[in-house]
């Protein structure tokens, strides 16, 4: 089957217009940061931050001014509080098996909710291996977890509560200020761990409003470069050290630092701070356009999450009935609009997307799910070339379909 | 465990940007369906079969991924013209060479479609009130993979899904 992909891959000369929707899964770098970066891999601070020679201190202070920045930009204390990891993966496996294993003698009890990423799931799986018993919270239809359940599975044995803060499927701005004061309120020994990397950039975190332990940012969910990300750990919050080696900066992650991924990071976080209400409002305009024209344009659609301000203003997620999302990515690829799918078939286990089931969608519904977001720099056009290609994509598959006709 | 991006055939890609066979026959001889909207994978087949046993001509419907609209296409392509008995000798690797090869995780692509093709042929003969010789009485295993997989889904999706019913 070698050399197919290239095939596909030419099957789309031609193509009329190019709208990338699927940040979720990655993200085009913005030239701006990626030149912000380049100096840092050839000419500056290319050193060990460790080691006692100038590219060393170059190194050391870009490092720690951008601790320092991350900090600022989520209400958090100090620099001490940044560390920088990989990635979200990265940092959540870091914040619940860390924080898990490093406060056992608390309790052995970790709550997740339903609709968790799979870097949360996963890591609460490696837990229930070390003896931790992992309960997981139910949401409603629209995604809000269930407040009520969540103080109810509350107890003294509760080590560790890790709730999303923005849902990286549908969108949902989750109520974690309230959870925190719930779950603190029954338990005030437990830990608090929001995955924020949906959130950041898209609207306003701040880690003591929220008044949680532990928090995880991505770079790439900010279009910064893949491979850095960052967890913050509140002063006196321990956690442990998941993989061993040299220890740097980064006392909870080993290996010498990545001055330019970070300096990526900054950058992509200095852009989505700089015109904050304005990028948001660019956002929620193009997606708002994005969100009607589909949903008023199309027949037999259903929106997943909420609507309105406890959407994330970058955030769609529709499903099309009798349209399978595997198929619809295809189609939408070759018309130069990319974007992912909840459908099984896009996964290995053929299991549709575990978010859609818990908020109630049936199997052929989450099939049809297609996941969309907008970026700052989309433009109406954009928007107007989607609207334009999609209909005709969703008829053609509608079309082969036997659901629609008598046999189904 | 690794996932790639499904290195799709350019064959396969054809088939999906422009499916032959496709749609419902009005004067078909039999369908048959096989799969569900909730594995996400469904097929339709219609023959039209002449006094001689030879199939005439098949057309198809998809619900499914560009795997299934594809395997689904060329398998109307191969009966076409033949003998039923010759047609229900068709597997599904022949399918999948067909297509220039399928991903391992569309395999079952190949399969629900030969699957879909011996239950209409099964139900050519209920219909006529005969069994030829050469039809096996137990299902083969293409047509236990169709059962198999419209199983799991019913299971799966009573259990973990459709909250809101």
């Amino acid at each position: 089957m070698s050399g197919s992909v290239e095939d596909l891959i030419k099957a789309h000369e031609g193509i009329e217009k190019e709208v990338y929707l699927d940040l979720e899964n990655s993200s085009p770098i913005p030239r701006e940061i990626v030149e912000t970066m380049i100096p840092y891999f050839c000419d500056k601070a290319y050193g060990n931050p460790t080691v006692t020679h100038k590219p060393g201190w170059m190194a050391y202070e870009t490092i720690q001014k951008a601790s320092e920045q991350v900090a600022r930009y989520i209400g958090a204390a100090s620099a001490e509080e940044i560390n920088f990891t990989p990635s979200e993966t990265e940092s959540n496996n870091l914040a619940l098996i860390g924080a898990a294993l490093a406060n056992k003698k608390k309790g052995k009890k970790i709550i997740i909710s339903e609709i968790e990423p799979l870097s949360i799931f996963f890591s609460s799986n490696i837990l229930e291996k070390y003896g931790f018993k992992v309960v997981k919270v139910p949401v409603d239809e629209k995604g809000f977890i269930n407040l009520e359940k969540l103080a109810n599975l509350v107890d003294k044995e509760t080590v560790l509560t890790s709730l999303t803060l923005v849902n990286h499927e549908i969108g949902t701005v989750e109520p974690i200020k309230e959870a925190v004061e719930i779950a603190k309120k029954e338990n005030p020994a437990l830990l608090f761990h929001t995955d924020a990397s949906n959130a950041y950039g898209k609207i306003p975190v701040n880690v003591d409003d929220l008044g949680i332990d532990l928090m995880t940012l991505s770079s790439y969910k900010i279009l910064g470069p893949r491979g850095v990300g960052a967890l913050y750990v509140r002063e006196g919050v321990n956690v442990e050290r998941l993989l061993e080696g040299q220890i740097g900066t980064q006392k909870l992650w080993p290996g010498v630092e990545n001055t330019p991924l970070i300096i990526g990071f900054l950058k992509a976080s200095e852009l989505a701070f700089r015109n904050f209400d304005k990028n948001v409002s660019h956002m929620k305009r193009l997606r708002d356009k994005l969100m009607g024209g589909i949903l008023e344009g199309i027949s037999e659609t259903i929106l997943n999450g909420p609507e309105g301000e406890k959407r994330a203003p970058d955030n769609l997620n529709v499903s099309f009935l009798h349209c399978e999302g595997e198929a619809l990515t295809i189609e939408l690829s070759l018309k130069g609009v990319y974007v992912s799918s909840g459908s099984a078939c896009t996964r290995l286990l053929l299991q549709p997307s575990h978010v859609l089931v818990a908020i109630g969608r049936k199997f052929e519904e989450a099939h049809g799910s297609i996941l969309m977001k907008v970026t700052r720099y989309h433009t109406d056009e954009d928007i107007k070339y989607v609207l334009k290609v999609f209909p005709g994509a969703v008829e053609r598959l509608r079309a082969i379909s036997p659901i629609k006709g008598s046999v189904g | 465990m690794s996932r790639v991006p499904l290195p799709y055939s350019s064959k396969i890609l054809e088939l999906f940007r422009n499916p032959k066979n496709l749609g419902r026959m009005e004067d078909a001889t039999v369908s048959a369906v096989a799969g569900s909207p909730a594995c996400g994978d469904m097929i339709a087949f219609y023959l039209k079969i002449d006094k001689n046993e030879v199939i005439e001509k098949a057309t198809f419907e998809s619900y499914g991924c560009a795997a299934n609209i594809a395997t689904a296409s060329i398998t109307t392509e191969m009966v076409k013209g033949k003998k039923i008995e010759d047609a229900w000798k068709i597997s599904w690797k022949e399918v999948a060479d067909e297509v220039g090869g399928l991903p391992t995780v569309k395999f079952h692509c190949g399969i629900l479609s030969v699957g879909a093709l011996r239950r209409a042929i099964r139900e050519y003969y209920k219909m006529k009130g005969e069994k030829p010789s050469w039809l096996p009485d137990g299902p083969t295993s293409e047509e236990k993979h169709a059962l198999e997989e419209e199983e799991l889904a019913r299971v799966l999706s009573k259990r973990i899904g459709g909250k809101k019913e």
